[in-house]
């Protein structure tokens, strides 16, 4: 709790006295951590003085916000229209299986989270899974399994 | 070389996820600065696109371009280049008569694909912020009538008249008003929006100045989807650019006018595309509607006069002042002025982005202008509209774009995603889909939007597993008004769309599932079975060595058999055969 006040002090100073802020500054708080960690609530609910109980809701209405750790690749599948309609249903088993998770794991050498998101906005490119900041596009289950095989070997930063 | 302009590359999050980064970085080695990105071409199938200008005017689109196409292309500039790497050709005969540029009017997207969305002086060079400066000139009433009599109807779903919006706003006195851009596209499978602030920012941020303008805020916000963060880059250094050239801040153009913006960033919930959701996410809180009137006109964001628009609508703003309102007037139908956005994807052929006159038919969009079905597959329906839309199938093809007659066909404009979709396309695993979606992203307050989307998406379920019982359908009629008319916003008002629809214009395969136990188009899994054929089996091995289950026996070159018990429908017996020897029925 003392040092996650140390390490979010800095971060919180800009938004003290501003209104509307509690959305970027869990944003910020995801871009640090890759999930709210739960001390980081005590601390904003202090230093910006709003309720526990209203950060709380705010995590949890918006599925964006994680409240637990994930591994080094984010793995998101595109479940929208057009990803469905162009058999998003067989890449998502085909990770399911290459990772041995379930949508929303972590794999036990945290290497890898799966999520489902609603469109990428890249749906020509349909059906399309997102690792990290990049796109992948026009996939199958081969393709898919490729991409993987890379990452568990190659491991590259983000 | 000397005869070519610019060459310019497709970088839209579309184009960079198929690689156009790299094809850059190939091409500006040889090209330097005649290479510049640009936005979304439209032509999103056939990324990575570039395009070459040459002096004498001709134009020339390249898709598929890998990196060894690339590295060809920088050697061969000077000679021919091959023919099947062109898509399009502006010095050939043919050119003209193509359906996808002849059919097709640009309003909207007038910049995009064509100048560098990072660079507000191509912006410029296209008569950017020409619209503001005339705007600035105007008195407010003046604007807004202006607005109106363009005929302009908000593109973000409900088509209400801009015009008649920004009067309201206007005439509510307070010492401080909002306007506010949406953009946090939250339909799945529709990226018109994305597309455009991705390849025109400037066109944006313009409309919302110019909206101000009208109805006297002087403070505005876009709210964007997490999911774009090329369109909030793209958007934040337009928005640096625009406020280093004093059209953002103080003293606009020399006017007393002051405007100043800011970029908020959505957190993934659909809801929060309702206009109620969005001002409270904006304040921070939870994303929920809440109940109409107050209109956000009287009392929006933080209690003050509030005027939203969808990030389309805010794009025709500066053409509409610039080139008048009998010019936008002049397009379209009596019902429905100007043009529309839509996002194809799905099964057709070309998918991407196209703008066409109101008017046009769903025919002339999905055939002509996107070439039809892909593979040469049967055409089953269009979904429009996205989770509040419908699907509509091949004998209302010829039903034109307006928002009366999309609105007569159970269907409605929507915010431009059409989804095309083929005979491989089971409308109830569909229908299921969207009520899917609906029951993920209900804000929960509304009894019938919580709990009435959850018993139809049972029912849908049943039925697709061939559980289902004729009356099934009646009851789902009858929750599906229930829940039209017992919620509160735009999100439990409309769910039911996807199944009203599908039912009444699908409904041989709603029973087809219910009393014959089958999917017609072979993707509800519980109702397909795979089978081999005694007589084409040459007993090759590959099903039995691809099966994931190992749910297939035989030797070598003799018959092979699926066990049933084990096989979990996966398909890929019936993909990989290369024989024809896997049934699927
Ligand atoms: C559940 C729901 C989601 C919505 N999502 C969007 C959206 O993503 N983008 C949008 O512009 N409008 C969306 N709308 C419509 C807005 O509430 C609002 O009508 C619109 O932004 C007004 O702008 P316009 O008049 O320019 O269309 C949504 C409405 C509902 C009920
Ligand atoms: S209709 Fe649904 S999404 Fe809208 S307020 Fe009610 S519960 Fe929430
Ligand atoms: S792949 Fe086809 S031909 Fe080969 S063993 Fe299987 S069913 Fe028979
Ligand atoms: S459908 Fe899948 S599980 Fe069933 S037999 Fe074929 S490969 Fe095996
Ligand atoms: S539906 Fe998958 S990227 Fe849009
Ligand atoms: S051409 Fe790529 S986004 Fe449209």
């Amino acid at each position: 709790m003392i040092q996650m006040l140390e390490e979010l002090k800095p971060m919180l100073a800009k938004y003290k006295g501003e209104r509307g802020v509690l959305i970027p500054v869990l944003q910020d708080i995801q871009e640090k951590y890759k999930y709210i960690p739960p001390d980081s609530v005590a601390v904003i609910s202090k230093e910006l003085r709003i309720p526990v109980t209203k950060i709380n809701g705010v995590i949890t209405f918006y599925a964006q916000f994680r409240s637990e750790p994930v591994g080094k690749y984010i793995v998101r599948i595109c479940n929208g229209t057009a990803c469905f309609v162009n058999n998003s249903e067989s890449i998502s088993d085909t990770l399911k299986e290459a990772l041995k998770i379930d949508v929303d794991e972590t794999t036990e050498d945290k290497l890898f989270t799966l999520e489902k998101v609603a469109c990428l906005g890249c749906c020509s490119l349909a059906p399309v899974i997102m690792i990290n900041d990049k796109v992948f596009g026009k996939l199958d289950s081969t393709k898919v399994k490729k991409i993987i095989e890379k990452y568990k070997k190659e491991q590259p930063d983000e | 070389m000397n005869n070519i302009k610019r060459i310019k590359v497709g970088m839209a999050s579309c184009g960079l996820a198929a690689g156009a980064q790299e094809i850059y970085d190939i091409l500006s080695a040889d090209l330097g600065d005649k290479l510049e990105g640009t936005g979304c071409i439209g032509m999103c199938f056939r990324e990575p696109l570039i395009e070459i200008e040459f002096t004498d005017g001709r134009n020339l689109t390249i898709g598929d371009v890998d990196p060894e196409r690339a590295r060809l292309l920088a050697e061969k500039l000077t000679t021919e280049i091959p023919e099947e790497w062109i898509i399009y050709d502006t010095a050939s005969k043919e050119f003209a008569k193509q359906p996808y540029f002849s059919k097709q009017h640009k309003i909207a997207l007038r910049n995009s694909g064509i100048i560098n969305p990072e660079s507000i002086e191509e912006y410029l060079e296209k008569d950017g912020y020409e619209g503001l400066k005339k705007a600035l000139k105007m008195p407010g009433d003046d604007l807004c009538q202006l607005i109106l009599d363009s005929g302009l109807r908000g593109r973000g779903g409900a088509g209400f008249p801009t015009g008649l919006k920004w009067k309201f706003a206007r005439r509510s006195q307070n010492d401080q008003k909002y306007i506010i851009c949406n953009a946090d596209e939250g339909d799945p499978g529709a990226f018109m929006d994305r597309s455009l602030l991705e390849g025109d920012p400037h066109a944006v941020l313009e409309g919302m100045v110019i909206g101000g303008c009208a109805i006297g805020a002087t403070m505005g916000y876009i709210y964007v989807r997490a999911e774009y963060p090329l369109a909030i880059e793209r958007l934040e250094k337009a928005l640096i650019q625009a406020r280093e050239k004093c059209f953002i801040g103080k003293n606009i153009f020399g006017s007393s006018f002051d405007f100043d913006l800011e970029i908020k960033k959505g957190a993934g919930a659909f809801v929060c595309g309702e206009e109620t959701a969005l001002m409270h996410s904006i304040e921070g809180d939870r994303g929920m509607p809440t109940l109409k009137p107050p209109f956000p006109a009287e009392s929006g964001l933080w209690g003050k006069p509030s005027n939203i628009n969808n990030v389309e609508t805010l794009a025709n703003i500066p053409w509409i002042v610039f080139y008048g309102a009998d010019k936008y007037a002049a397009i379209g139908t009596e019902d429905s002025k100007g043009t529309k956005v839509f996002a194809l994807t799905g099964k057709v052929k070309y998918s991407g982005t196209v703008e066409v006159p109101m008017g046009s038919t769903l025919r002339e969009i999905i055939f002509d202008i996107s070439g039809g079905i892909k593979n040469d597959k049967q055409f089953k329906a269009v979904q429009i509209g996205g989770p509040s839309g419908g699907c509509l199938p091949e004998s209302l093809l010829d039903t034109v774009v307006e928002y009366k007659a999309l609105n007569a066909t159970g269907a409605i404009m929507g915010s431009g995603g059409m989804v095309v979709m083929d005979e491989e396309t089971c409308m109830v695993d569909v229908a299921k889909y969207f009520l899917n979606f609906t029951v993920e992203e209900s804000c929960g307050k509304c009894t019938f939007c919580r709990i009435g989307t959850r018993r139809m998406y049972e029912i849908l379920d049943r039925i697709s597993r061939g559980e289902g019982k004729m009356s099934d359908l009646d009851e789902l009629e009858k929750l599906g008004h229930q829940v039209k008319n017992g919620s509160l916003c735009g999100l439990g008002q409309t769910a039911p769309n996807p199944v009203i629809t599908s039912l009444k214009y699908f409904r041989d395969e709603y029973v087809a599932h219910i009393e014959g136990k089958k999917c017609p188009a072979g993707v509800c899994k519980e109702l397909i079975l795979f089978t081999i054929d005694e007589e084409k089996c040459t007993g090759c091995t590959l099903c039995a060595r691809n099966c994931p289950v190992d749910a297939i026996s035989g030797e070598v070159k003799k018959l092979h058999l699926i066990d049933q018990e084990a096989c979990i429908k996966c398909g890929k017996c019936y993909d990989v055969c290369r024989f024809d020897a896997v049934i699927k029925e």
